[in-house]
């Protein structure tokens, strides 16, 4: 019998969770700052489903409504990808050790 | 560019984000870790571009609102004061779950773009997993909407409640799983439409009775949030990129919660289910007779420290209020050049946000390693000579020790009150958020400065 394609995408899914859980442990207290930002920037990875979304079907019909929403679905993840990469690296260029 | 040949793209990045975060497991290693997630999401894009092929006239459409939202983000990056990063984490919360809501409508109304069959004949799981990333979406949108407002201080910071609240949030809960199981039995769109008000209405409903103090526990929720919405629209899409992130980004989030109760000694849903300010009327109005404070000056501080050999610097939310982090660094590299050796105590729910304090500080040029966690430095107060509580309240209180009636009793916190001399800047004797008096106020080694942090600190400066 087939595996529904599903049931590997969940293992990834859960596998993830498992990693995620190791990695942010092991974070230090100090940097749970940057760490709340980047987390930010990076679930705006959610814009390849707006790109798809505005860039679906026919490109003569640019303003369908389908397509309005993906638009602006990518204007506020970009907002989240710059803001949230940059000022993370604002916030680690802050991190400097002692001068001896 | 092959399906399966993206796929293997989008795991590429999931493994950059992964990257990413295992950087901020140390500062040296943490900027090259940013450089990973910045890679793993052009990756990400450019994979879109490439895959979706027919670009034409769109791609221009595309780039042009991709530069409107990244400039819009840029300039708040920018030009956002540290003191400022609450809310504005807040603020791109709501962003990604409103992004969400966006990519999920955009699937509903148009499901052969996403190879989820045809209008009001979607696929059964991606119907569900989409309601359920737009609902999970809408609710971190509209919860961090309200959670920004309280931040910013538009909406006040303490806890709204009524009766009943709880009994209507479960009622809510439950109809958006009728609804979610109604729209898969009936493809209609009055259903989805309603999932997503709905979520709306319970993003609100879930944060107004939530206080100012337990906000790093709602942020760090939201953030746990959106992440659960991105994987849920990855699934519906069928993107690995999307499902690793969501699932790294929930989990990250749960966990900073968990540590953020476990900092207060409460449980997440004692957190959730309203403030501490709101339900605890016991303990409140024991200890209203007037108790004697020995009352100090800047003169005084100064001359305290100036003969000290170690102070520990403990600072609250108050510092980040008066924005009195970089006169703290003056005062330190003043007290430096006199031989005090100085080190700062950081409780875990200290401020507004996981991590609030080592910001400020980092942003006033403190060295990292000069400031210390409650584990790490707790053990020093015995033999420390004085301690300077800067905007901190509840999280040095011993009543958290001593009282099992205190509402805060179990709660870890500094044991500020063993160092030979406490200075405490307060602009008032009021009781912190947990409405309970601090024992500390009274004690004979207390000096209370009543000022200002910033002001208080500014003139210690010059009297050193």
């Amino acid at each position: 019998m087939e595996i529904d394609p599903f049931i590997f995408r969940l293992s990834i899914f859960i596998l993830s969770i498992f990693i995620g859980y190791y990695v942010v442990w092991s974070v230090t207290p100090s940097l749970h700052t940057p760490l709340m930002s980047v987390t930010n920037a990076i679930s705006s990875v959610i814009i390849v489903g707006a790109i798809i979304a505005a860039l679906s079907g026919s490109s003569d019909k640019i303003f369908e409504v389908s397509k309005i929403f993906g638009f602006l679905a990518i204007v506020l993840a970009a907002v989240n990808i710059f803001g949230g990469f940059m000022v993370t690296q604002r916030m680690l260029q802050m991190y400097k050790k002692k001068k001896k | 560019m092959s399906a399966n040949l993206s796929a293997l793209f989008y795991l590429l990045s999931g493994i950059l984000f992964i990257l990413a975060l295992r950087g901020l497991s140390s500062p040296e290693t943490s900027r090259q870790g940013n450089y990973f997630g910045i890679a793993g999401m052009i990756i990400a894009i450019i994979v879109t571009f490439l895959s979706v092929g027919n670009l034409g006239i769109g791609l221009i459409y595309v780039l042009v609102f991709l530069l409107i939202g990244g400039s819009i983000g840029a300039f708040i990056a920018f030009r956002i004061p540290m003191t400022a990063m609450p809310e504005l984490v807040a603020g791109f919360h709501s962003l990604v779950g409103l992004a969400a809501v966006f990519v999920a409508i955009s699937a509903f109304l148009k499901p052969e773009a996403f190879n989820l069959g045809t209008v009001g004949n979607i696929k059964l799981a991606s119907l569900i997993e989409m309601s359920l990333g737009a609902a999970i979406g809408a609710i971190t949108f509209s919860g961090s909407i309200i959670a920004f407002l309280k931040l910013r201080g538009i909406m006040s910071g303490s806890p709204i409640t009524f009766n009943g609240q709880h009994f209507i949030n479960l009622l809510l809960g439950l109809a958006i799983i009728f609804l979610i199981y109604y729209l898969c039995s009936t493809q209609l769109s009055n259903a989805f439409w309603s999932i997503i008000i709905l979520s709306f209405l319970v993003g609100v409903l879930l944060i107004i009775p939530i206080g100012g103090a337990d906000m790093p526990v709602v942020i760090s929720m939201l953030n746990s949030y959106s992440g659960w919405a991105a994987a849920g629209i990855g699934f519906t899409l069928e993107n690995t990129a999307l499902i690793i992130t969501g699932a790294l980004v929930g989990s990250s989030g749960a966990i900073l919660s968990y540590i953020m109760c476990k900092g207060m000694n409460r449980s997440f849903f004692n957190v959730i289910l309203g403030g501490w300010g709101a339900t605890d009327q016991t303990s409140k109005s024991q200890n209203v007779e007037q108790k004697p404070v020995k009352n100090g000056n800047a003169d005084d501080a100064a001359f305290l420290m100036k003969n000290a050999s170690s102070v520990i610097i403990v600072p609250g939310y108050g510092m980040a209020v008066a924005q009195a982090q970089h006169a703290l660094r003056e005062m330190v590299d003043a007290l430096k050049k006199n031989g005090v050796k100085v080190s700062y105590a950081i409780h875990p729910v200290a401020g507004r946000m996981p991590g609030h304090m080592n910001v400020l500080l980092a942003e006033a040029n403190v060295p990292y390693d000069e400031v210390f966690e409650l584990e790490e430095i707790n053990n020093d107060f015995a033999n420390c000579d004085v301690a300077y509580v800067i905007g901190a309240n509840d999280v040095t209180n011993p009543v958290a020790k001593s009282d099992p009636e205190s509402p805060i009793y179990g709660m870890p916190v500094l044991d500020v009150e063993k160092s030979k001399s406490v200075l405490f800047v307060k602009r008032s004797l009021s009781p912190g958020y947990a409405g309970i008096d601090n024992d500390l106020f009274y004690r004979d080694n207390t000096l209370m400065l009543f000022a200002d942090a910033k002001k208080m600190t500014e003139e210690i400066v010059k009297s050193l």
